[in-house]
């Protein structure tokens, strides 16, 4: 087991690893239902959440709906 | 309550069509500014719009297990339009479009490309660039622009599925600035058109719909409205009834008067 650093929204964080995109939602308790999946700037479809692995130093940004007009 | 106030004859008007998908409101509204869910899901149920606008935005990762918003906003119920609300390139909102669509509802998208952050008029030159970059990717591209004439012209030439010029800035509630400029865009444009921002009141939704205007969308207008419920019904009413006065064709304005009693028959 060795951490990652990655750019999570913005923020440097430490995450357990190896991990794939999957199971980053499953750490920060997040429904992959909900939540659309930014990697490198590419989004990550639904269906490939659980084979895209996460590298240190990769920049993930984690969105959803919210109020908006 | 609201289920009591009779709707227009269904018989007198069409539903609107936008891309082939067909709504029987012709009001729209937002999700946005409301300081409680369930105040805003019951203005929404109140207003009888099935198009409901979101925005997409970054998970707050601190707030553990928040209530998302679509908690109390049944997909199966409402038809959620996405926007690029906040996007200031044409980069920006074609990268918040394609993560909208993602998020696996439909293809529409209601596209703000804003240009200037006091006004937050649109950036008419990054909106058609966007606008051409997404309808070619299959988006459903509903424009949010001002009220001219050429820019949404080109709106249409584009491929955008509606255009949806302002009737006032964004959140102002300075109602309908420039009746003539959107009379004219509805007149000359063949896609719907549908008034977006700037609504602050039923007279203003009333007044806008007597324009032949397709719909409107607001968002500002019902949440910070005192009772935001109660404002909804209100504007159900006042969009039904301006479309109604639209249809049946208002009189010929005159300078001078006519009486509604004969001239005839008056006592010596």
């Amino acid at each position: 087991m060795t951490d990652l650093e990655i750019i999570l929204n913005g923020e440097r964080r430490q995450v357990p690893g190896p991990a794939t995109v999957a199971d980053l939602l499953r750490h920060l308790d997040l429904d992959p239902r909900t939540v659309v999946v930014e990697l490198n700037r590419q989004i990550v479809r639904r269906i490939h959440l659980q084979e895209t692995s996460l590298s240190s130093g990769d920049t993930v940004e984690l969105v959803h709906f919210v109020g908006g007009g | 309550m609201t289920s009591t106030i009779s709707a227009v004859p269904t018989s007198t008007d069409q539903p609107l069509l936008i891309n082939g998908r067909s709504f029987r409101s012709r009001l729209m509204v937002g999700t946005g500014k409301y300081h409680d869910h369930g105040v805003m899901a019951r203005a929404i149920e109140a207003s009888g719009a099935e198009i409901v606008t979101v925005a997409v935005r970054r998970v707050d990762l601190d707030r553990s297990k928040a209530e998302g918003m679509l908690y109390h906003l049944s997909s199966s119920e409402y038809f959620l339009l996405a926007n690029t609300a906040g996007c200031y390139s044409t980069d920006e909102a074609v990268r918040y479009a394609r993560l909208a669509r993602e998020a696996g509802f439909n293809e529409f998208i209601k596209l703000e490309v804003i240009g200037d952050r006091e006004t937050l008029l649109p950036d008419t030159e990054g909106l058609l660039s966007a606008a051409r970059t997404l309808v070619k990717e299959g988006f459903a591209v509903l424009a949010y622009t001002n009220d001219d004439l050429i820019t949404a012209l080109r709106l249409e030439d584009a491929g955008c599925a509606a255009v949806m010029p302002l009737a006032s800035p964004i959140g102002s509630g300075l109602g309908l600035l420039n009746p003539y400029g959107i009379r004219t865009i509805k007149r000359r444009l063949t896609v719907p058109v549908i008034v977006d921002a700037g609504v602050g009141t039923a007279s203003d939704a009333c007044l806008t719909m007597e324009q032949g205007v397709d719909g409107i969308l607001m968002n500002t207008a019902l949440a910070e409205a005192a009772d935001p419920v109660a404002m909804a019904s209100a504007m159900r009413l006042a969009v039904e009834s301006g479309r109604l006065a639209f249809l049946a064709g208002r009189m010929p304005r005159r300078e001078v008067a006519m009486p509604s009693s004969p001239a005839q028959g008056m006592l010596e």
